[in-house]
């Protein structure tokens, strides 16, 4: 196990004949930063809600820090420090915004008291700058907003490893820059990271290592480099010209 | 409004409610227990109602069975007050078994589940006449002493009782449990991935709001001296309960308190002025104050209402 913090080992999940991920094995190591990648209805968020347990996987098993958790629940993953950020914002609407992270910080982050979690939220707001937004309700955030929430919701539950399904997704460039650098500080702290990006320019300033998701099969695993020279990869999610491109960004 | 003007404004209702045998008649003590009573299952309510956001329609169905274990229990010589704990617990640990299969659904399906078990009390009850009476009822031994005597003690039990869940509701809004289940209100999806229990806090929520409508139960049984089938499992009391509580403001600590005292007066002044209607009346005027005031009286923001009054005001005076 050691520096293994999770490892799959021929995970499946079918929606009737629909293999949305079928035997799917990779692990992910302690630290490290990894981007899922994949076209639309690949399987990304399917795979991410059976790590977490929002859905159950129909074959496999999978282990977290050394404990095999195939069949634990969503509350059961995040005090264990697996933490995700959906791809369709989950506020609790009319809370506070920091009510929303002491939430966080109070059940999957095991404060002792609201007393403390509300204080330990106020420093992850800080962290992801929505300090001042601490005490409106979560409904008045913009979207750039609210996936900033997600993030600090999700910090405030101490995390070992952070799924984070598309926080980039509807934002403009600046935002994505801000998001890119809250990614890394998080990932300095010694936060594993697997980033669900559709952006090709952020997870290849990302990740370390990128895994490719195509029809619920995983097609590839290694160096973002060697990916998009993986003619498999190209034919099947980027696209011929697309990854001219990326050879052109790489060259130029 | 602060927390400790909510609990100022109860204890002077407390203390309204208890005292009416020292400035009113009857009429009102008895009215004072039924106040009392209720606003202890509107409170009940509003910990799966309103706190959780789960529709429950079972409040007769607990209600009852208060009613028949603490009848039961007295009828086999336990005293009083014993019958009335044993009732509470023994609904305790059903709402938590039933709580533990029916929580699973969700919203309207939800409902109908729950107001499914008032039914299915009601015809158990009806039919198992060897142990319940069936439809003849069940006669409950009468508390020693005059009429005054027994109105002032199940008015200090009803207020008690009312006073014990107001306590229990402070409680579970301040600590983590409320916390917990207003998350499950807001999304219980995300709740669940933030780490809280969801299925336990619902049946915790479920149990607390079944079991003091449990000794509710065996109190108004204690009280009457007799109870049948069709009038403890009531369809009308298991909406009534609801109702007042969304008309003060589910979801808040006082809100079923205040809920319930508006709904009784107004029902009380209805019965009295208008025999025919009372019912329809009623009705429609809880349908227009859930209609416009979607969050009940006391999330009026009174402040925002003056100044609208104030600025339409100064409008016609412009214009005139
Ligand atoms: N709850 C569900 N029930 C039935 N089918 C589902 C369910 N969730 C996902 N699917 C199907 O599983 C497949 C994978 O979907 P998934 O959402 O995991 O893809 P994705 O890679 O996250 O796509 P996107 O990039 O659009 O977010 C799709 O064919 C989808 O229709
Ligand atoms: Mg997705």
């Amino acid at each position: 196990m050691s520096d293994k913090i999770l490892e799959l080992d021929q995970v499946s999940k079918n929606f009737g004949g629909n293999h949305a991920v079928s035997a799917v094995s990779f692990a992910l190591k302690e630290g490290e930063i990894v981007g899922l990648i994949g076209p639309n209805g690949a399987g990304k968020t399917t795979l991410v809600n059976v790590i977490t347990g929002v859905q159950r996987a129909s074959a496999g098993r999978i282990h977290f820090d050394g404990l095999d958790v195939t069949d634990q629940r969503p509350f059961q993953a995040a005090r264990r420090g697996l933490a995700r950020t959906f791809q369709i914002v989950q506020p609790f609407p009319a809370m506070t915004v920091l009510e929303n992270v002491a939430a966080g910080a109070l059940f999957g982050g095991a404060q002792a008291s609201r007393a403390e979690a509300t204080a330990a939220a106020r420093t992850h707001l800080e962290f992801v700058g929505l300090a001042a937004f601490a005490d409106r309700p979560a409904s008045a955030l913009t979207l750039s907003g609210r996936k900033r929430l997600e993030l600090a919701k999700s910090l405030a539950m101490k995390p070992k490893l952070l799924m984070l399904d598309e926080v980039n997704a509807g934002l403009n460039t600046s935002e994505i820059d801000g998001a890119l650098t809250l990614i890394r500080k998080i990932a300095d702290r010694g936060v594993t990271i697997l980033v669900i990006e559709h952006l090709m320019k952020v997870v290849m300033s990302l990740a370390q290592r990128l895994l490719v998701l195509h029809h619920g099969q995983l097609i590839a695993d290694g160096v973002p480099r060697e990916i998009v020279d993986d003619p498999r990869v190209i034919e099947a999610y980027l696209g011929g010209k697309f990854a001219k491109r990326v050879k052109e960004m790489q060259h130029g | 409004m602060t927390p400790t003007t909510r609990y100022l404004i109860f204890a002077l209702w407390v203390i309204v409610l208890a005292s009416t045998p020292l400035w009113a008649g009857n009429y009102f003590v008895r009215m004072a227990i039924t106040i009392a009573m209720f606003s202890a299952l509107t409170l009940s309510w509003n910990l799966i109602g309103g706190f959780t956001g789960y529709p429950s329609l079972s409040t007769a169905a607990f209600f009852g069975l208060g009613c028949y274990v603490g009848a039961l229990s007295q009828r086999a010589g336990v005293p009083m007050i014993l019958a009335w704990v044993a009732a509470t617990v023994f609904v305790a640990v059903l709402a938590a078994v039933f709580g533990a299969i029916i929580l699973r659904l969700r919203g309207h399906y939800f409902a109908i589940g729950s107001i499914g078990l008032v039914e299915v009390l009601r015809l158990v009850t009806s039919s198992w006449g060897s142990l319940t009476g069936g439809g003849d009822g069940l006669n409950v031994p009468l508390v020693q002493g005059g009429p005054n005597v027994v109105a002032q003690t199940f008015l200090a039990a009803m207020v008690t009782i009312m006073v014990i869940v107001f306590v229990v509701t402070v409680l579970v809004d301040r600590g983590r449990l409320g916390f917990g289940l207003r998350c499950i209100q807001q999304n219980e999806d995300a709740a669940d991935m933030v780490g809280v229990d969801t299925t336990r806090y619902k049946v915790i929520a479920y149990t607390l709001s079944a079991m003091f409508c449990g000794t509710v139960g065996a109190a108004y049984a204690s009280w009457t001296g007799y109870i049948d089938p069709t009038d403890t499992f009531s369809i009308l009391m298991t909406i009534k309960v609801p109702v007042m509580c969304l008309l003060g403001g589910a979801g808040t600590v006082l809100g079923p308190v205040v809920g319930t005292g508006v709904y009784m007066i107004l029902e009380e002044i209805l019965w009295a002025n208008f025999l025919d209607y009372n019912r329809a009346i009623l009705g429609a005027v809880t349908v227009l104050l859930i209609l416009f005031l979607p969050g009940g009286l006391l999330r009026i923001s009174y402040k925002t209402v003056l100044a609208q009054l104030a600025a339409r005001f100064n409008r016609l005076g412009a214009a005139a």
